[in-house]
């Protein structure tokens, strides 16, 4: 779990959500690149996070995304954010004795009702559905004290791109293998924001 | 212990290799050759367990050559990478995983040059330069120092020798010689190694500081 590092945070708002991560890619102390992907897209509303093992990171992103195509062939229409969660949960208990090393983060709106949605999982999918936020990643202490103080219950999209960019900065200055450049998406109704954020170098 | 290097650049990439074969505390060969072609304008730099880095690249090599004649043209860099990631990560959870490291350097006719690097965990990225092993340690830090995009192809060979000799200088373990070769629109290209006896010479060319006594 702290062999690449990365820190991954969502949280929600009013008819919106935040989902940030930042874009070091290491192996142990040694940085390597400054543009790995942690957040993936996966439907209009739709983001995961996974944090952990960078080469989980892409196996879990991959097969994921096999089994979401499945379901909206089948299903014909996208998946809500909580039936998407189950079945991350699910992928990831298949492997109960042999898992997966990521902490799956996902954000979203309901497809109909644009209910905000956000939730975390361990790494063999044990569901974590709060009210706030969630985090997960090397810093994840960090990001619980931060997101602690400055949340607050119906933020703005504008103002919640400004606690969660705030947030999860704060959070990477105090850990060696997060940080070197952060993304965050603020996802409402008709239109998803993606800021890249710059962060301490060192 | 082994070293790999890769830099890629705006319309070329650079990728070096040591030659040295160690077995436990001996040294059994120093002009291996840890660069192999994998398609006209893709080459693998490999090392890891011995055995398994030739086997693998192989096996992806000719894999490759297999696409393109099922398919009548070949896979893009990205794709073959994608395609080399996917099978280590297959063979990482499997009772026989290949312990190897790589970086692929590749001409891609759309997008220009491309530089991956893979660790044996099957982790991939998309680096503008990358090295594995402890040569990383000071090679990655000269890169860091003066890769620019815009470069000739003689300063780009200057700036691998710059890293080769940091190794030399810095790192304990003996890695004498380096091969190198040179990818871009026109395919790969051998350029002359880079060891520890060419370089010994060119500074034994730069005049000695003159010592006067007093």
């Amino acid at each position: 779990m702290s062999y690449n590092g990365g820190a991954v945070l969502a949280m929600k708002g009013k008819k919106c959500v935040a989902i940030a991560a930042d874009k070091r890619f290491g192996i142990q102390a040694q940085t390597l690149a400054l543009d790995f992907q942690k957040i993936f897209e996966m439907g209009p509303h739709l983001y995961v996070g996974l944090p952990g093992l960078a080469t989980d990171t892409q196996t879990v992103h991959e097969r994921l995304k096999f089994r979401l195509n499945l379901y909206e062939l089948k299903e014909s229409r996208h998946i809500h954010p909580k039936t998407f969660g189950n079945m991350v949960s699910n992928m990831l208990y298949e492997k109960r004795f042999g898992p997966y090393f990521v902490e799956p983060v996902i954000a979203g709106l309901d497809p109909k009702t644009f209910e905000p949605y956000v939730c975390s999982m361990d790494l063999i999918g044990c569901i974590n559905e709060p009210e706030d936020f969630v985090v997960a990643g090397t810093c994840t202490e960090q990001l619980y004290g931060v997101c602690e103080a400055l949340w607050e219950p119906d933020l703005e999209p504008d103002d919640l791109f400004e606690t969660i960019s705030q947030a999860l900065t704060n959070a990477l200055d105090r850990d060696p293998i997060s940080g070197w450049g952060a993304v965050v998406h603020i996802i409402e109704k008709d239109k998803i924001t993606t800021k890249t954020l710059k962060t301490r170098m060192d | 212990m082994e070293c790999l290097l890769g830099v890629a650049f705006r319309d070329f990439v650079l990728i070096a290799a040591d030659m040295t074969n160690a077995r436990s505390i001996m040294v059994v060969k120093d002009d291996e050759d840890k660069l192999h072609k994998i398609s006209n304008k893709l080459v693998m730099a490999i090392c890891g367990e011995s055995g398994d880095t030739t086997q693998f690249a192989e096996y992806i090599a000719k894999n490759i050559q297999l696409y393109k004649m099922r398919n009548g043209y070949e896979l893009s860099p990205s794709a073959a990478a994608n395609f080399t990631r996917r099978n280590l990560a297959d063979y990482l959870r499997s009772q026989s995983p290949y312990y190897v490291n790589l970086l692929l350097a590749g001409y891609d006719d759309e997008t220009g040059p491309e530089l991956y690097f893979v660790d044996y965990l099957a982790s991939m990225v998309k680096v503008p330069y990358a090295a594995h092993g402890y040569g990383g340690f000071f090679s990655l830090s000269i890169m860091d120092r003066y890769h620019k995009a815009d470069v000739s192809k003689d300063d780009a060979y200057e700036i691998m020798k710059k890293c080769v000799r940091e190794i030399h200088k810095r790192l304990i373990v003996n890695l004498p010689n380096f091969k190198v070769q040179l990818i871009d629109k026109n395919g790969i290209h051998d350029l002359p190694p880079i060891t520890a006896k060419h370089l010994a010479a060119e500074e034994a060319d730069v005049p000695l500081p003159e010592v006067r006594v007093i």
